[in-house]
């Protein structure tokens, strides 16, 4: 089965990655295809390379990168909510006169027209949210 | 349907909601601090296990157990893993989380 | 303020239409997700699905009449849900019981409304294929 997912918060103050993510793996293993996984709202601040929590904690960021590229999952940033909350990747930086971007590895930025294409092409599309 | 609540009862009103706007036959699956929702003896209890006349309710067994009460849960709810979680979301033909 | 860079053709969808409702159920200005998810929304009106929105819970206050953000600093959005029927756009339903819990009728609202009673939006939502909530 072809499943989507919004996750609309950020990572640690909700929980909502967090099962994002076991949900999504969960799912992988019994052999569903993600077809992508959208971060809106706070959940844009999922994608910053910049997060660094400390060594006896999960590393929210770095673990959906690593899953993108086991899986090659889809992972999309919504880029009207990314630029009202400071996540650009190199070529959006540029294009906005900004000294740096931050956008993680395995993560990219499009339009929020690409939540609604996996509402249309899912079986399903699940939401994690506050 | 599939209904998803991840809130407390105590804290917002989306498993009330919930369970005035689910249509008998639906399933509600209790995530996060939604899990409280199916907890022994508290003041919710009695309007859980009425709902349950008409709706199948389910929670997520890592939730519970991370919050220290999967030893306390109603009868008639069913604990289901993340794995659980993924086969109830292929089950239904539509779903719908209550943020 | 309602633009955003797309790289996919909404005319390409292989003709599928699908029932998408977004459940609105927060107020304005408190949160943002009133107004984000009134971004969906109109995005989603560029891909010609059967698209319905539900007010309920708190919800309702986002149709609110006579909201004015002068003092906030924030951009008052509310005359977008008058705008919707130009992205053709026309179901919508306020919840009766949600509403009335909040002391307001239909008098309050901002935009020409279904009023459903509880009942009636449980069917409205086991059609749906797609239910976004905010």
């Amino acid at each position: 089965m072809k499943i989507g997912v919004l996750v609309s918060e950020g990572p640690y103050t909700h929980q909502a990655s967090d099962s994002a993510y076991n949900f999504v793996k969960a799912a992988i293993e019994k052999g569903h295809e993600i077809y992508r996984v959208f971060f809106y709202h706070d959940g844009v601040n999922n994608a910053t390379r910049l997060t660094e929590p400390p060594r006896d904690d999960r590393n929210i960021v770095n673990r959906w990168s690593e899953l993108s590229k086991q899986h090659n999952l889809d992972l999309v940033v919504c880029i009207a909510a990314a630029q009202r909350r400071g996540i650009m990747d190199a070529n959006e930086a540029k294009r906005q006169g900004k000294d740096a971007d931050n956008l993680a590895e395995g993560f990219r930025i499009s339009g929020l027209g690409q939540l609604v294409e996996a509402g249309i092409q899912c079986d399903r599309l699940v939401t994690f949210g506050d | 349907m599939l209904h998803i609540v991840n809130k407390s009862p105590f804290d917002r009103n989306s498993l009330e909601s919930c369970l005035r706007l689910a249509k008998k036959g639906s399933a509600v699956l209790l995530i996060e601090d939604g899990v409280y929702g199916a907890t022994k003896g508290s003041s919710v209890e009695v309007k859980v296990q009425g709902a349950m006349a008409n709706l199948k309710v389910y929670a997520l067994g890592a939730d519970l157990q991370a919050r220290g009460v999967a030893d306390r849960v109603l009868d008639g709810v069913t604990v289901v893993d993340y794995g659980g979680f993924v086969d109830l979301v292929a089950d239904h033909s539509n779903l719908q989380s209550w943020l | 303020m309602f633009t955003s860079s797309e790289n996919i053709d909404p005319d390409d969808e292989g003709g599928v239409i699908k029932k998408f409702m977004f459940v609105n159920r927060k107020a304005p200005y408190g949160t943002i997700y009133a107004l984000e998810g009134l971004e969906v929304v109109l995005i989603s009106a560029a891909f010609e699905q059967d698209v319905s929105l539900a007010f309920v819970d708190d919800g309702v206050y986002e149709l609110k009449k006579g909201q004015d953000t002068k003092a906030l600093g924030q951009k008052n959005f509310s005359p977008t849900y008058r705008a919707l029927e130009g992205y053709d756009i026309e179901k919508l339903y306020v919840e009766r019981e949600s509403m009335e819990f909040r002391g307001l009728t239909e008098d309050d609202l901002l935009v020409d409304v279904q009023i459903v009673s509880a009942a009636e939006m449980a069917d409205l939502m086991v059609e749906q294929d797609v239910v976004i909530s905010f």
